[in-house]
């Protein structure tokens, strides 16, 4: 049978978030119970977690959470990595042993930052570098697997059910200013760690529900760029469009929604006529990144959480905050926010193609709510 | 008769008790196949004239006519079929290249009818173009590699012209003068009252119907017949035509006869005079001649609308269309060899040229290998059937689709295949007054109007089912095609999976 990158699987799935304006560090405790009363949106096959803000004593190098088959996988790609990059640190994640996770994947943690000459002898910036890096080792050393590659933020996933997989990797260990979380619903057997979510790129994670129909549009255009879709799930190629949008075109995370989730012709007709003429000027320059076929996604970064929803709404998401208005979450069901604070008011349901942005400290939103 | 005697193809086969010898088929038929005998006060034949256009047919009042192959036969034989046989006997007769109309009749492979198409099903929701919206509108051109902001941070309006269309589809380039003036005129009123584009082909714009110039692509071909400041101005796009999917490599021909009236001064040449549009443009020796033809209209036209390449289907036309997108043009069409025409040597349609479906997916592809995909439109067309078809050549990565034979089939066309003669017996491929006015503008635009309407529904059916509510969405969504009956080489060209993979 085929894995998960040969072959192309969908999936359904929970989500949740959570982020403290103030940018109060919480530890994972929380968001790994959040996922506890959507246990039958997740089939066991995948859940995971990033975090925003764990790692504040090495938050001036790219932490990189990387798989790999055995410790043969674990030397060649060390050996690309210390080519590339100085390692300042290296370490294997810690994880509890436990009955619910099996056929565990060597997992390390290097804390690493670009050799400087190279840099240079590429001329391209420190991110674009990182990026390269990443997606030559996904996309061709055999039996290593790049997972999270951002600064001061991680990724944590398994095939499981998420709560379990939050105990594995010790979340409650951990402590962040935002966090994001998901369940799996594949409808096939990937049987595969690095297809779990979230996804990530630098300090982009996504966690996403759903089912995209524009996949191969999408995946199409935006290997023209240099992204190579190794995993073919939606969440990978989502996170990709999110990359090339906001880091590399300069968009900000609004008009980056106004490609993925573009309002309808109809809608922009009738907008006044400078915002017409942008919102026209996105979709038709950016037509191929628009995502179409139920989702809704979580997308984390440094600083904050975007949430969004398909155009039709085809899939359920909910926002809310914490009364004294510092936490704001989102879910896929408000059950998952009232098990991370049972006091949660404010519970909206964004609109279709609606971004809800979440910064910390400037507490700013973007289009909805009074975050 | 004798040794150049060729058994007509076809036969007329009247039902005398139908017969009441009104004589319309009489007066219908320009080719003067049916006659009337007032001494015995019948309706008589002259099949060898017939060529099977089906006018007598469709207006026989009381149903007595019908046309069928002729089952007078060669002896069977696998190698040298009756058509070949008949070709031969023709080239012996006259000494004379071949013609013929239309596009490729021959028994080779259709890939768009060895595709089938996606839908949903459990995991994603198919979304009903009843109740949800259903976007088909494009934007042919261009795209910016990367926004620029001005110094209050807004994003700039730093997008070329581009062509937009209601729906996917455009009519393809036909000539004033291969078709007629009322054919052109149901053209450019359906293509107005749908909100996309018809195109004049090479034989200039009637002054009648500037009126319809922002629904008007206007063509400059090897001939250059009827272009002028006015005629660049007129139009919402201008098109270079290098080449004919019918024809690829050769030029055309329309015969002084019909260069009569408006077609004279529409063209801009005496009347009498033959049309002879050159094989190469012969200012285009290479591609770096066509980038200084693409920027002379470009200068001419104040840089406010895009430049169309139309190219045929040829063996490497992923390297040509990558010249192209790099010459300056905003968008590329490509004729598959499939393609109709007014006129061409039957060897060259029959045997010149590739299949659109495999000239797309290899353009659309090595576009995206070199990252400049974005940099131009892809326009496919010969030939597009239906909405299915449009569908998956949007699928395989075009912007949009050249339609020309299913408008002309929309308008009454029959298909018979014999354009050349200028005898059209339904008022299209001809100049004759009598005939012409046959066709009802009126009518014509109407049924035009609907045929599109149709495919417009279809299409939104089929993206609904695929659970896709938006056009651009579709664009290139390669996975949502399979193929059956294909090797595993066409399918890698197509670049889609077999079906059940």
């Amino acid at each position: 049978m085929q894995k998960e990158g040969q072959i192309r699987i969908p999936s359904g799935c929970a989500i949740s978030a959570v982020i403290s304006k103030s940018g109060k560090r919480m530890s994972g405790e929380k968001i790994v119970s959040s996922m506890v009363p959507v246990h039958d949106r997740s089939n066991g096959l995948g859940g995971g977690f990033a975090a925003y803000g764990i790692y504040p004593e090495h938050r001036d190098f790219y932490a990189l959470h990387v798989f790999f088959d055995d410790d043969v996988c674990r030397a060649d790609c060390e050996n690309y990595l210390r080519e590339r990059f100085e390692i300042v640190d290296a370490e294997v994640l810690p994880t509890r042993t436990m009955r619910e996770i099996t056929d565990e994947p060597v997992i390390w943690r290097y804390f690493v930052y670009p050799r400087r000459t190279r840099l240079r002898a590429l001329q391209v910036d420190e991110r674009e570098y990182v990026v390269r890096v990443v997606m030559k080792i996904n996309s061709t050393l055999k039996g290593a697997y790049v997972f999270s590659s951002g600064k001061n933020m991680g990724v944590f996933k398994a095939v499981g059910y998420p709560e379990d997989v939050g105990r594995y990797y010790r979340l409650e260990e951990y402590e962040g200013y935002s966090w994001t979380a998901h369940g799996r619903y594949p409808t096939n057997t990937p049987g595969w760690w690095g297809g779990a979510h979230p996804f990530a790129l630098l300090d982009y994670s996504i966690v996403h529900n759903g089912e995209i129909s524009s996949y191969d549009a999408n995946r199409r255009f935006i290997e023209m760029f240099g992204y190579r879709c190794t995993l073919q799930t939606d969440t990978e190629v989502i996170t990709y469009i999110i990359d090339y949008l906001v880091r590399r075109q300069g968009m900000t995370y609004e008009e980056a929604a106004h490609v993925i989730a573009a309002p309808f012709w109809d809608t922009i007709s009738h907008r006044e006529p400078e915002e017409r003429e942008r919102l026209t000027y996105l979709r038709t320059v950016f037509s191929s990144l628009l995502v179409t076929g139920p989702f809704s996604i979580v997308l984390g970064f440094e600083g904050g959480l975007m949430a969004l929803n398909d155009r039709l709404k085809l899939r359920s998401m909910v926002t809310g905050h914490s009364e004294d208005g510092d936490r704001v979450y989102i879910a896929s069901e408000e059950a998952s926010i009232r098990k991370m604070d049972e006091d949660a008011t404010g519970i909206y349901a964004p609109a279709g193609g609606e971004p809800v942005i979440v910064k910390v400290k400037e507490g700013r939103r973007a289009a909805v709510g009074e975050y | 008769m004798g040794v150049e005697f060729i058994y007509p193809e076809f036969e007329v086969v009247r039902n005398s008790s139908r017969c009441i010898a009104c004589r319309v088929c009489e007066r219908q038929c320009a080719n003067e196949v049916h006659s009337y005998d007032p001494d015995e006060r019948v309706m008589l034949s002259d099949e060898s004239k017939c060529v099977n256009c089906q006018r007598c047919v469709s207006l026989c009042p009381t149903r007595a006519l019908k046309i069928v192959k002729s089952d007078c036969t060669f002896r069977e034989n696998a190698n040298w079929q009756s058509d070949t046989i008949k070709e031969i006997y023709k080239q012996a007769n006259s000494g004379g290249v071949l013609l013929s109309s239309m596009g490729n009749p021959k028994m080779l492979p259709v890939y768009w009818d060895k595709i089938l198409i996606n839908a949903s099903q459990v995991t994603n929701p198919s979304i009903d173009p009843l109740r949800e919206p259903m976007e088909t509108r494009v934007f042919l051109g261009k795209k910016p590699r990367s926004i620029e902001r001005d110094e209050g941070g807004k994003i700039k309006n730093n997008l070329t012209p581009q062509l937009e269309l209601s729906m996917p589809v455009m009519f393809s380039a036909m000539s004033y003068g291969s078709i007629s003036y009322n054919a052109h005129k149901s053209l450019a009123e359906a293509a107005t009252r749908l909100g996309i584009c018809y195109n004049t082909g090479e034989g200039g714009l009637h002054e009648d119907f500037y009126v319809y110039g922002p629904n008007t692509i206007v063509q400059v071909a090897s001939g250059r017949f009827g272009v002028f400041a006015d005629y660049l101005d007129a139009g919402a796009a201008i098109e270079i035509k290098m080449g004919q999917g019918a024809k690829p490599g050769i030029g055309g021909h329309l015969p002084g006869k019909k260069i009569v009236g408006d077609v004279s001064r529409t063209r801009m040449i005496p009347e009498g005079s033959d049309a002879i549009s050159p094989a190469p443009h012969h200012d285009i020796y290479s591609i770096e001649d066509l980038r200084q033809l693409v920027y002379s209209l470009k200068e001419a036209t104040q840089y406010k609308k895009p430049v169309i390449v139309k190219v045929a289907a040829v063996h490497n036309i992923a390297a040509i269309a990558s010249g192209i997108a790099r010459s300056g043009a905003d968008i590329i069409a490509i004729d598959g060899f499939r393609g109709g025409t007014g006129a061409a040597p039957t060897r060259i349609r029959d045997n010149v040229g590739i299949p659109i479906e495999l000239a797309l997916a290899a353009c659309d592809r090595r576009l995206r290998e070199e990252g400049i995909r974005n940099d131009v439109s892809l326009v496919v067309g010969g030939s597009i059937r239906s909405a299915s078809d449009v569908i998956k050549a949007v699928a395989l990565g075009a912007d949009a689709c050249y339609v020309a034979t299913a408008a002309l089939l929309a308008l009454g066309c029959h298909l018979c295949r014999t354009c050349h003669t200028g005898n059209c017996n339904w008022g299209i491929a001809t100049q004759r007054p009598e005939l012409v006015k046959r066709l009802n503008p009126e009518t014509g635009a109407e049924r035009l109007y609907n045929l599109m309407t149709a495919w417009r529904h279809e299409i939104k059916e089929l993206m609904g089912g695929m659970g896709i509510n938006s056009i651009e969405a579709l664009r290139g969504n390669r996975l949502m095609l399979r193929g059956v009956n294909m090797t595993e080489k066409e399918l890698e060209i197509l670049g889609i999976s077999h079906a059940g993979e």
